[in-house]
């Protein structure tokens, strides 16, 4: 079959298993985990088979910049000529398809161990919520509780296939606008899936919140899609990316430009915008912690490999408009995303650092890491973001799939000890988890080094190395002790982590009881934990002592995707950010360990006794959620619940009301002041003056025939004769 | 031609009455015969339709399928019909809904016969308005649409609910709504009498395709005033009497009550169809007959459709009553088709007023279905509960799962999520408004922004949350007739979402021909 | 000589009362039946003479002429055109319609079919006659039973009073048409009746500058028009059903119809100079006619009032000067008599079983009556110019006419600016919504919501005589809306006539 034909293929697996649960499967928990898998596999299969024939095609990687894999046809008939959809395989898309493949297929292994497929059902479950566990009875007759099913089992696997099925659309796509029907199609099925546990307050809230701000974003994205589509005339990357339409969209006035910034500028910044909802960026950022309410491989899904990526994934794809015009330095759009970029990193690596729960701990470092890329795509490092998108979507997955899997090791103790007050993602409930958990322990262990950049080996470390020394080349040092400090916590909050969970002796009875996962649980863990080293050495600088070209430097050829004009080759090597990158991460590994070796059950978070104060602003993340609470949602509050309905009922229908009281009063001064005094008043007069008249007639109604006769004749002969008498006048 | 295909517009206009008539003649009481036999009869016109739509050609330019004949020759109005693709779409989109509706309504069984004989008739006046091609038969339809609709929401309407009015007069909701929507609608169009009767005098026809010609070309001055402002006040009496039925802010407050009071059935023909009426007029009469002043107050109605778009999302996302909170999402949706129809006015003879075009016909009809799909559902909760009030639902999904799913589909196409129908048009439209509206385009994105939020909000206290007690074991998963009802519209919403080209592709060739 | 068919029609009706007369009182079925018989014969020659009249040919047909007082010049001389003969058409549907409604009348049938049926009489003698004298005549012949019929038969508490002042009125309104028309026939030194020989004699402008609002007031008065409206509410309330269906379905267009044929036809230049005031006082009827009858809370005084504000529209057509208008006033003559004949009747259905036309105390009687409620909503839809019903084919010429007055070829000598006409027909457009608003009042007041409980079993379902009369004029009401092409061809063959009087067409 041919490579586009497959293109067009890839993402329809996931789609088709949708349907099929929703429609056939959603009773038999078994097929539709099987459907949803296979569905997975599948694209998987195709995105392996179109990712290598597109790397080894007759161009080479560095030649599918120019030459990517592309075909489409008509879609919307507009005016005389119509617009296009398509496929498109270049390198950026190959490259994100690789990790997007894997990491799916990970994650849809693992939510069949994490639903507890196999296990009896909960005599108190009910759907939309977590299951509570079920009591068994074995042989000897004792009585266990165990982990329960998940009840809307089949469902999961419906929303998450729907899911797949949106990233995979949004990286094929050979234009902005399929690219953002998939980014919607995410939005909602992250709503769904964040709401999954629908009965929950905490998560129905969650979910709102996350697709409302999100979609705070899209707006601006559409307006900026408008915009481009209505200045280039198109949307799809051949045109829009192409020298003459960049040309035209810096320098053409007639397609505008507001404010001294360019058409590219605005459109650039307008869907920046998306991103920042979409990644979760500063000051959007506040869906995302709240979206730990999903289920775990969900957070995997939506914070590591797929949605958040997409933002990341958008902005690196537009980078040529971005880019646009910036013959001397930074365009204004490109340092309005270094500045956002950067101050997200370290804005969400001090919240980390107070965080309790596991999963937050991993959110804000999601954040975080976003935060790098966003800034190295706003100094220019094209190459270094692609390169962080890709480790991180690996060493991220693994982390928040390690992580549901203590936390499900932890809820086999809750439920072995009965005690649900004990908070099965509160690391303070936990420690000692390497023995219980060895397989989740190395891999996160690989994971966590991987985030904070372990020198070398991790691929955590490369990316995050070329970024850093791209900032440092090009001389933003700004933007480059920012993200070193940000790194620098990063480790240090990762460390914390580590050693809260797996290190020192349980805290609790429940940690003590914690066992391994299953297989299907495990086994995606080893595999990603192996990208999380490897996915790092396709990206080691050339020029790099002693490593450097071992491997051949596959992420170089990303590049390729830009427009020739735009391609930079990667900066030599330099030493000061290599120190920088070292020291930062091993130190704060070190700090972590110094820090939290000692910590006993019930002993307050050293890291608390160091800050005092400021750990609770930390801990209650700067107060953001409130001050929108009290600004923005309060004030919309009122317009829809007290401004709207005065303005309808009060003062338009009053209007109408008045119009209607105006004509009824109308209708009576008529009648009472005209009609009775003065017509009827008259008539009377006249009447009263004939009375005598009516006297006469009154004696008739006796009702004698002949009588009237008599009168009719009477009349008839008296006008006959009357006007006679005129006639001889 | 054949004579079928000659007057194959007649038939669709005519074989609802035809059918109302027959039911006239069935024993009341055998409500069922009654029911399937007006079901039926409503799907003759649809038949028919589908056979209009494979013969119409696309590529053709200008009305298709024309009638002529003699009505009213003192004063020069024919009964004259065609169909063009923009049209041709609307009546496609009322000869679905129609039986749609019927069957949404088989729930009634007071008086049924009369119900169902009025439902007959409100179908044929509105096919007539998207048929007519003479201004006089056009405004008959249009008017004439509003006696069965009046009965509707007076008669079946729901029995609960009172307003308050000045004086401590107290009135049962029905009651104002349906009075409400009468005279109001009536008052608006009265403009629309007068500046048709005046257009009468002044060229001596009603014929529009002449009337394209001749009174857009005059000159001089008629009633002491020079043609372009008769024109205009014409414009603006024709303009007030569509804004009201679109509805535009501030016309749109008879909207939320008369949807809201309307039977089910009621409130999906209101929403789906005849909503679409006033922005037909638009498009049919005001663009084409005005182009001058169309462009050139196209800044101010784009206004008001932006004010709409925001506070009909605003007033939305403030109801607790489900069925108000739908009703006012019609006037967000169909603010876009307003914003569209100002950008066409005002861009005429370019790209995007083309696409703007599109897209606004594209909305009229995505807005038809979701619309339709919503008031449905709400219906089929409300048949269930006997309660519209969101704060007593409450964690309904896992009691009705497949009404759930169905919901949330709906939503999210009633929201424009792309892949569904909403998306494509709203994209269109906004695109094709960018360019020439900027700013109000930017600002219309709050309310685009607050669909959202009322649609989140929706399924939020339907749907989601702790489960209410009181409906455990007291709600019943949605029927096979209900889902005959809904499975259609979001069949049409899917496809319209993925493959927008088979509609598009008879829309576009007739706006490119006119606003190209 | 042809056969003299419109005699036949004028004088059934008289013959069928006498010979009532002579029937014993007891007899009432029999009373009744041969009222309906003469009533349908009569019914079925108006059809005739209607659909026998060929617009093709236009002018007077069905002439016929007998000398009658030859030294005065007066001449039995009867014949229609494309005028009068829907009027004869509706006289002979009210009547047929009328009698049929009347059924159940047990207070001396006899003698109130015998002057209904005199009355009819004059009336048709009124709408066939081109004999000024017999015009005249037959009008008073009409004008007086009427006093009777009223006083007699009428609702007890305003009948003496209402019979009183409608006498007055219309006695004296005749009595100063009559002058009027005396002067044109001694003015024109014919030295005859003859109305289309008087329209040859060209009166002099001075002449007619008097003689005209003197006729045309005089029968306006009988057409109801302001100020000199007040007799008709009060007519109307007092009346008995079949007869108030006479009084407003027929009466009225009596005066407007001789308005017409005598002020307009045989004074047109008169009519041209005083069609500015004629057109002010409509534009008054048509909307403060609306306005009060939305006050009512007597259902009869509403539907009188509205006959006051829609017979201004007759006027106001006429009053246009414009082709469209005078073909507006035809067709609403037509339309508003059959519409308001349909009103009275179910009105009276109404009355009859609830013993109370008080709108607030009424309600729910569409559940036992619901052929008289879907009736009375047509003639509503009908009344508030509803687009596809009578009404609406009627009033949009009208308004048409009124648009276009200003530069109709026939109005010579009128000096105010262009804009005037227009405002007018503005204003006069207010009043549709007002009628829509009170029509929807009466029907969702009186035959819908909840029946009050004191007529739980009084309202007693109709008869099937009732329910014919209802439906036969429902059903005119709606094929004239949907198909206009019915009458407008025959009123525009007559309007060219009065156009070539007045030197247009």
């Amino acid at each position: 079959m041919a490579t586009e034909q497959l293109i067009w293929l890839l993402p329809l697996p996931p789609l088709v298993s949708f349907f099929l649960i929703v429609l056939l499967a959603n009773r038999n928990k078994a097929l539709s985990h099987t459907i949803g898998i296979g569905a997975a596999f599948l694209s998987w299969l195709a995105g392996m088979v179109v990712f290598f024939r597109a790397v080894t095609g007759e161009h080479g990687l560095h030649g599918l910049g120019e030459h990517p894999l592309h075909s489409a046809m008509d879609w919307l008939p507009l005016g005389d000529g119509a617009f296009q959809i398509g496929v498109n395989i270049d390198p950026l898309s190959a490259l994100t398809l690789f990790f997007v493949c894997w990491t799916v297929l990970m994650i849809f292994i693992y939510s069949v161990g994490y639903h507890n497929f196999g296990q009896p059902e909960g005599e108190h479950d009910q759907k939309g919520l977590p299951p509570h566990g079920a009591t068994v009875t074995d042989e000897h007759g004792h009585q266990h509780t165990v982990l329960s099913v998940e009840p809307n089992y089949s469902r999961f696997f419906a929303f998450i296939s729907l899911f797949a099925f949106g990233m995979f659309v949004l990286v094929v796509s050979d234009n902005l606008l399929t690219l953002f029907v998939g980014w919607e199609i995410m939005g909602l099925c992250s709503y769904l899936l964040i709401g999954f546990w629908f009965a929950k307050p905490s998560a129905r809230a969650a979910a709102i919140k996350a697709f409302m701000t999100t979609r705070i974003g899209d707006v601006f994205m559409l307006l900026g899609l408008a915009y481009l589509y209505s200045a280039a005339g198109s949307l799809s990357y051949s045109v829009i990316f192409s020298p003459e339409v960049l040309d035209r969209l810096v320098h053409d006035a007639a397609v505008g430009g507001f404010l001294g910034l360019s058409a590219a500028g605005l459109i650039g910044l307008l869907l920046f915008i998306g991103t920042v909802g979409k990644s979760a960026q500063f000051p959007l950022h506040v869906w995302l912690p709240d979206a730990m309410e999903g289920p775990t491989p969900v957070s995997a899904m939506i914070h590591a490999a797929t949605m958040v990526s997409a933002g990341v994934y958008m902005v690196i794809r537009i980078f040529p408009i971005l880019a646009a015009g910036a013959e001397h330095g930074l365009t204004p759009a490109m340092t309005v995303m270094a500045f956002i970029g950067a101050f997200t990193a370290l804005f969400a690596a001090t919240i980390a650092v107070a965080q309790n729960d596991i999963k937050r701990v991993l959110a804000y470092s999601t954040i975080s890491q976003l935060g790098f890329m966003i800034a190295a795509l706003g100094i220019g490092a094209y190459v270094a973001a692609a390169f962080h998108l890709l480790t991180h979507a690996f060493f991220k997955a693994l982390l928040f799939l390690g992580s549901g899997s203590v936390i499900h090791g932890m809820e086999h103790g809750v439920l072995h000890t009965g005690n649900h007050d004990v908070d099965p993602q509160d690391m303070m409930n936990m420690g000692g988890l390497r023995k219980k958990m060895p397989v989740t322990f190395w891999t996160f262990l690989i994971g966590g080094f991987a985030l904070s950049g372990f020198p070398f080996i991790t691929a955590g470390f490369w990316s995050k190395d070329e970024i850093l020394a791209d900032a440092w080349a090009h001389g933003h040092t700004a933007v480059f002790w920012t993200l070193a400090i940000a790194a620098l916590l990063t480790a240090f909050y990762t460390m914390r982590q580590i050693m809260l969970t797996f290190f020192g002796e349980p805290r609790t009875k429940e940690a003590e009881h914690a066992h391994e996962t299953p297989w299907t649980m495990t086994a995606p863990l080893v595999i990603l934990s192996v990208f999380a080293v490897a996915a790092g050495w396709a990206g080691i600088p050339e020029d790099f002592p002693i490593l450097g070209g071992l491997v051949a430097n596959f992420i170089h050829g990303v590049s390729a995707t830009l427009p020739a004009a735009m391609i930079e080759k990667a900066p030599a090597f330099n030493v000061i950010p290599l120190i920088a990158s070292l020291v930062v991460a091993l130190g704060g590994l070190f700090l972590g360990w110094l820090v939290y070796r000692k910590y006993k059950a019930g002993a307050t978070d050293p890291v608390k006794k160091m800050l005092g104060g400021l750990h609770t602003v930390l801990q209650n993340k700067y107060y953001l959620d409130e001050l929108y609470q009290a600004t923005f949602v309060r004030l919309f509050n009122w317009i829809s619940e007290v401004f709207t309905p005065a303005m309808d009922r009060g003062v338009i229908d009053g209007f109408l009301h008045g119009i209607a009281r105006v004509a009824f009063s109308l209708g009576g001064i008529f009648r009472d002041r005209f009609e009775t005094p003065v017509i009827t008043g008259a008539a009377d007069l006249l009447g009263n003056g004939v009375k005598g008249f009516g006297r006469e007639f009154r004696g008739i109604q006796s009702g004698r025939i002949q009588q009237y006769m008599n009168v009719v004749l009477v009349i008839v002969v008296v006008l006959a004769v009357f006007i006679y008498i005129l006639a001889q006048v | 031609m054949d004579f079928f295909t000659e007057h194959l517009l007649t038939a669709i206009l005519f074989s609802p009455v035809v059918a109302g008539l027959v039911l006239l003649f069935l024993p009341g009481e055998e409500k069922k015969l009654l029911r399937v036999a007006a079901f039926i009869g409503s799907l003759i016109p649809l038949a028919l339709s589908l056979i209009l739509w494979f013969r119409f050609d696309p590529t053709a330019t200008g009305f298709q399928f024309e009638e002529q004949a003699a009505w009213y020759e003192a004063i020069n109005s024919s009964f004259h019909l065609g169909v063009d693709g923009i049209s041709l779409a609307m009546i496609l989109l009322t000869a679905i809904l129609t039986p749609l509706a019927i069957l949404a309504s088989f729930g009634i069984s007071d008086r049924v016969k009369a119900y169902m004989i009025l439902f007959l008739f409100l179908e044929t006046g509105m096919l007539g308005v998207f048929m007519s091609l003479d201004l006089l038969i056009f405004f008959v339809f249009y008017e004439i649409g509003l006696v069965p609709m009046y009965f509707l929401i007076n008669q079946w309407g729901s029995a609960t609910g009172e307003r308050k009015l000045w004086g401590g007069m107290v009135v049962p909701a029905r009651t104002y709504a349906s009075f409400k929507f009468m005279v109001y609608t009536m008052g608006a169009s009265l403009g629309l009498l007068l500046a048709i009767q005046m257009i009468g005098v002044v060229s001596g026809t009603f014929d529009l395709p002449e009337l394209y010609r001749s009174w857009t070309s005059l000159s001089g001055t008629y009633f002491g005033l020079d043609i372009a402002q008769v024109k205009t006040i014409a414009f603006w009496a024709f303009t007030i009497a569509f804004a009201l039925k679109v509805p535009v802010w501030p016309f749109h407050t008879w909207l939320p009550d008369a949807h809201t009071e309307a039977p089910t059935a009621g409130s999906m023909i209101l929403a789906g169809v005849l909503l679409k009426l006033g922005a037909y007029g638009f498009i049919r009469l005001v663009l084409p007959l005005y182009p001058d002043q169309a462009k050139y107050f196209a800044g101010a109605i784009a206004f008001l459709a932006v004010m709409a778009i925001i506070f009909g999302a605003f007033a939305s996302y403030g109801q607790t009553d489900f069925k108000r909170l739908v009703a006012y999402s019609s006037v967000n949706h169909m603010g876009f088709v307003v914003l569209g129809i100002a950008a066409a006015a005002l861009s005429v003879g370019t790209e995007n007023a083309v696409i703007a075009m599109n897209g606004t016909v594209l909305q009229m009809f995505n807005h038809g279905l979701s619309a339709a799909g919503m008031f449905f559902l709400v219906g089929v909760l409300y048949d269930r509960t006997h309660t519209r009030d969101l704060t007593k639902y409450g964690g309904l999904f896992p009691l009705i799962p497949v009404y759930g799913g169905i919901l949330i589909f709906t939503s999210m196409a009633s929201l424009g999520l792309p892949g569904l129908n909403g998306f494509v048009s709203e994209f269109l439209v906004v695109r094709g408004a960018w360019p020439v509206l900027t700013l109000h385009t930017a600002l219309s994105m709050i309310g685009l922004l607050f669909t959202g939020a009322y649609i989140l909000k929706g399924i939020k206290s339907t749907l989601h949350g702790p489960v209410n007690k009181e409906w455990i074991g007291h709600l019943k998963e949605i029927d096979k007739r209900e889902l005959l009802v809904i499975v259609p519209l979001m069949a049409l919403m899917l496809w319209l979402g993925i493959w927008p080209g088979w509609l598009l592709g008879v829309i576009n060739h007739t706006v490119t021909a006119l606003f190209g | 000589m042809a056969f003299p068919i419109l005699s036949i029609i004028v004088f059934t009706p008289l013959a069928a009362g006498l010979l009532l007369l002579l029937v014993p009182g007891e007899k009432q079925n029999e009373i009744r039946v041969a009222a309906l018989g003469a009533a349908a014969f009569t019914l079925l020659l108006s059809i005739f003479v209607y659909f026998g009249y060929d617009e093709g040919v236009g002018g007077y047909q069905f002439v016929e002429k007998y000398g009658w007082l030859p030294q005065l010049g007066v001449s039995y001389y009867v014949g229609v055109d494309g005028l009068n003969a829907p009027l004869v058409l509706l006289t002979g549907i009210v009547m047929f319609t009328g009698v049929l409604i009347s059924w159940k009348i047990d207070d001396r049938p006899r003698e109130f079919f015998a002057f209904l049926f005199i009355l009819a009489t004059g009336v048709f003698g009124v709408f066939v006659a081109l004999d000024l004298f017999m015009l005249f005549f037959f009008y008073e012949i009409a004008v007086f039973p009427m006093y009777l019929l009223i006083a007699i038969w009428g609702w007890k508490v305003t009948r003496e009073y209402a019979a009183m002042k409608l006498t007055l009125y219309l006695f004296i309104g005749s009595v100063i048409a009559l002058v009027g028309a005396l002067g044109m026939y001694f003015a024109s030194g014919l030295g005859t009746f003859d109305m289309i020989a008087l329209e040859q004699a060209n009166f002099s402008p001075g002449f007619q500058a008097w003689a005209f609002p003197m006729v045309f007031m005089g029968f306006a008065v009988l057409g109801g028009l302001f100020p000199f409206h007040n007799w008709s509410p009060v007519g109307h309330v007092a009346a008995p059903t079949a007869v108030s269906m006479f009084h407003a379905g027929v009466l009225m267009k009596l005066g407007a119809f001789a308005a017409l044929r005598v002020g307009m036809m045989l004074l047109p230049q008169g009519a041209q100079m005083w069609m500015p005031v004629v057109l002010f006082l409509a534009l008054i009827n048509v909307v403060y006619g609306a306005f009060i009858a939305m006050v009512q809370t007597d259902f009869k005084y509403v539907i009188g009032y509205s006959s006051v504000s829609h017979m201004g529209l007759v006027m106001f057509g006429l009053a246009s000067m414009s082709r469209t208008g005078f073909v507006g006033a035809g067709m609403q003559m037509f339309s508003h008599g059959v519409m308001t004949a349909l009103f009275f009747a179910a009105v009276g259905m109404v009355y009859d079983r609830a013993h109370t036309r008080e709108i607030p105390k009424l309600g729910g009687i569409a559940k036992n009556l619901p052929v008289v409620a879907v009736t009375f909503i047509i003639g509503g839809l009908v009344s508030m110019g509803m687009p596809g019903f009578s009404g609406f084919v009627a009033e949009f010429p009208i308004f048409m006419g009124v648009w276009g007055g200003g530069s109709s070829p026939i109005n010579t000598n009128w000096n105010f600016a262009a804009w005037v006409m227009p405002l007018i027909a503005i204003i006069a457009a207010i009043s549709i919504v007002v009628t829509a608003s009170y029509i929807i009042r009466i029907i969702r007041k009186v035959f819908f919501g909840e029946m009050p409980a004191e007529f739980e079993g009084h309202i007693t379902s109709i008869s099937a005589l009732d329910k014919v009369a209802l439906i036969f004029l429902a059903t005119i009401l709606i094929l004239l809306g949907i198909f206009p092409s019915l009458m407008v061809p025959m009123v525009e063959s007559g309007v060219e006539n009065v156009l070539r009087l007045f030197g247009g067409a």
